[in-house]
């Protein structure tokens, strides 16, 4: 079920894991043995040291909302290879394969759910699908998601998890920071609020774009996030990077988020914060007239 | 093999001709175009970034807002603008700037040059990506038009953090790319000598963002590149910002914001 992003031990077998039950596998951090049903027990998190785990993303939104509360949408939206891009192999061939390793159509689900009875959207980068990375139908999923919090006047709750842009796409790529951060825009300036949860790894553009607009930024323990990674800024640099470099908490000491939040207690967290951001009603009669009589000028808009 | 090579060839030719260190820089436009330029410093919460330059300017009658990506000439210089990579005191001067020119309706030109926002330790820390993140909400907002032309490099997000806009023209020897070749091919193919291949797949070219339908406008060089003659590619780049700007400043701002929203909407749509 969990896919360490290092070392498995023991292996039955050479193929362990895929497909196969992993009876073992180890902890990154603190190099513990861990027992699979314990580790899912304790949510992803080793029951050691406190290492997080990577997730899958329909694991991460059930671990979440409510039971059966999850209607995904777009899942016909899929990449296509605009570009002809081929690097050691097509680029068609590598989302064939992310496709077949990991279940998933694309790097990101989003749909409506319910969490701590709340009714929001919320959109989940996944990792394993060719390391997040946002290409142009990653892009309109989560646009797609956005819109629908800004129409719906629903709170939107965004889980990071990538690499940053997907190469293969290029330009077109690089395009969906300016599209979803548009979108983003519209939605702030509509007084609907937008929770940012940042999960290892959140990195380049997906930082530079969505992923930071959040009303109220999130992270977990340990997770890294930043722009540019650290072999290259010390390529470019020759500096030493400091201890805890674009950890969770070392962006959370420099002011970048608001609250580091061990996965056991995120459902508590957004429960109150949802309390809090939504206790008016986001789709308070006031918040609704002001956009639809006077659109918000955009010398106060956000940020 | 020699055709796709011969074609590779060519595009990395065009990345060379975009870094070309004799190129026109941002300042040799402005003051070409210009008729006057004051130069506005600092981002008002830790200080001043040389490798974004901005500040009011005059375009025939009336007054925009230049924003500028700037490389340096010198050793000297090239140390001092940081080799045209911003920190986030640069994006955030930039939105200063942005919040001003909405202020007072001046249009907003961006001069985009960098071969991306700054990889340093100091830059995350002050939360680089945050800055270039909310510089794309900004400018997606802004209530005045924008016209973005790509001088040479358009790195990345340290670009798009100051190039969204309402239109996009890109020099003719240009390129503007998700990532610098050098960069995708130590990615991709982990092995840095593959940037050649790597330039020729991304599509990064000015006539490749004009084919997929990114780019507006190509604005052409003397032969051989603009290098060769400042004054013709100043003047092309001038005539092309004067244009689209008047076409801009026709359409209603409600409308224009609107477009400018669906422009980017559509892209991957």
């Amino acid at each position: 079920m969990f896919r360490p992003k290092t070392r498995y031990v023991a292996l039955p077998s050479p193929r362990a894991g895929v497909g196969e039950e992993v009876d073992r596998l180890t902890c990154p951090k603190c190099d513990t043995s861990l027992e699979p049903a314990r580790l899912t027990a304790a949510l992803g998190v080793c029951y050691r040291c406190g290492y997080h785990f990577r997730l899958r993303a329909p694991e991460r939104v059930a671990m979440l909302v409510e039971p059966g509360s999850f209607r995904e949408e777009d899942q016909a939206i899929v990449a296509k290879d605009v570009l002809g891009f081929k690097d050691s192999q097509p680029y068609t061939k590598r989302i064939e394969q992310s496709r077949a390793a990991t279940g998933a159509n694309e790097a990101v689900i989003w749909g409506e759910a319910l969490l701590a009875g709340h009714r929001l959207v919320i959109v989940c980068l996944d990792f394993a699908f060719m390391g997040g990375s946002m290409g142009a139908a990653t892009g309109e999923k989560i646009t797609n998601g956005i819109e629908r919090a800004l129409q719906s006047r629903l709170p939107l709750l965004i889980i990071s998890a990538s690499g940053g842009a997907r190469m293969q796409e290029g330009m077109l790529s690089l395009m969906q920071l300016a599209k979803t951060s548009a979108a983003l825009g519209r939605l702030n300036a509509a007084g609907v609020p937008y929770l940012s949860l940042l999960t290892d790894p959140t990195m380049g553009g997906v930082t530079a774009s969505f992923a930071s607009l959040g009303d109220v930024i999130i992270a977990e323990p340990g997770a890294m996030i930043g722009f540019a990674g650290a072999r290259v800024i010390q390529q470019a640099t020759y500096e030493t990077l400091p201890e805890g470099f674009q950890t969770a908490e070392f962006l959370w000491q420099h002011g970048m988020v608001d609250l580091v939040v061990p996965r056991p207690e995120l459902p508590a967290v957004l429960r109150q914060l949802l309390d809090l951001y939504a206790r008016n009603g986001v789709a308070g009669d006031f918040a609704l007239q002001r956009q639809t009589e006077t659109p918000a000028p955009a010398s106060v808009t956000p940020r | 093999m020699s055709d796709n090579g011969s074609v590779a060839a060519a595009t990395w030719e065009q990345v060379e001709l975009a870094r070309h260190p004799d190129r026109p820089y941002a300042l040799d436009y402005i003051h070409a175009i210009f008729g006057d330029f004051f130069e506005l410093h600092g981002d008002r919460v830790f200080g001043d970034d040389h490798a974004i330059i901005g500040g009011p300017a005059a375009l025939d009658k009336q007054t925009v807002m230049v924003i500028a990506q700037q490389k340096g000439r010198t050793t000297a210089e090239r140390a001092m603008r940081n080799f045209g990579m911003a920190n986030p005191e640069g994006y955030r001067k930039a939105l200063r700037l942005i919040r001003q020119a909405e202020r007072f309706q001046f249009p907003i030109v961006a001069f985009v040059d960098t071969s991306g926002a700054f990889p340093g330790a100091g830059a995350e820390e002050r939360g680089i990506a945050w800055a270039i993140a909310d510089n794309l909400v900004a400018l997606a907002q802004a209530r005045v038009p924008i016209v973005t032309l790509v001088i040479g490099e358009g790195g990345s997000g340290g670009a798009l953090g100051i190039g969204v806009g309402d239109r996009l023209l890109m020099m003719e020897h240009s390129i503007y790319s998700v990532a610098m070749p050098e960069a995708c091919a130590s990615i991709l193919w982990r092995d840095i000598a593959r940037k050649v291949e790597a330039a020729d797949a991304l599509k990064l070219t000015a006539a490749d963002l004009k084919r997929l339908g990114l780019a507006d406008e190509i604005v052409p060089e003397p032969p051989g590149g603009a290098h060769n003659d400042y004054g013709v590619a100043t003047d092309a780049a001038g005539a092309a910002l004067r244009r689209h700007l008047g076409t801009l400043e026709a359409i209603a701002i409600d409308r224009l914001v609107e477009e400018r929203y669906q422009r980017y909407r559509k892209i991957g749509a």
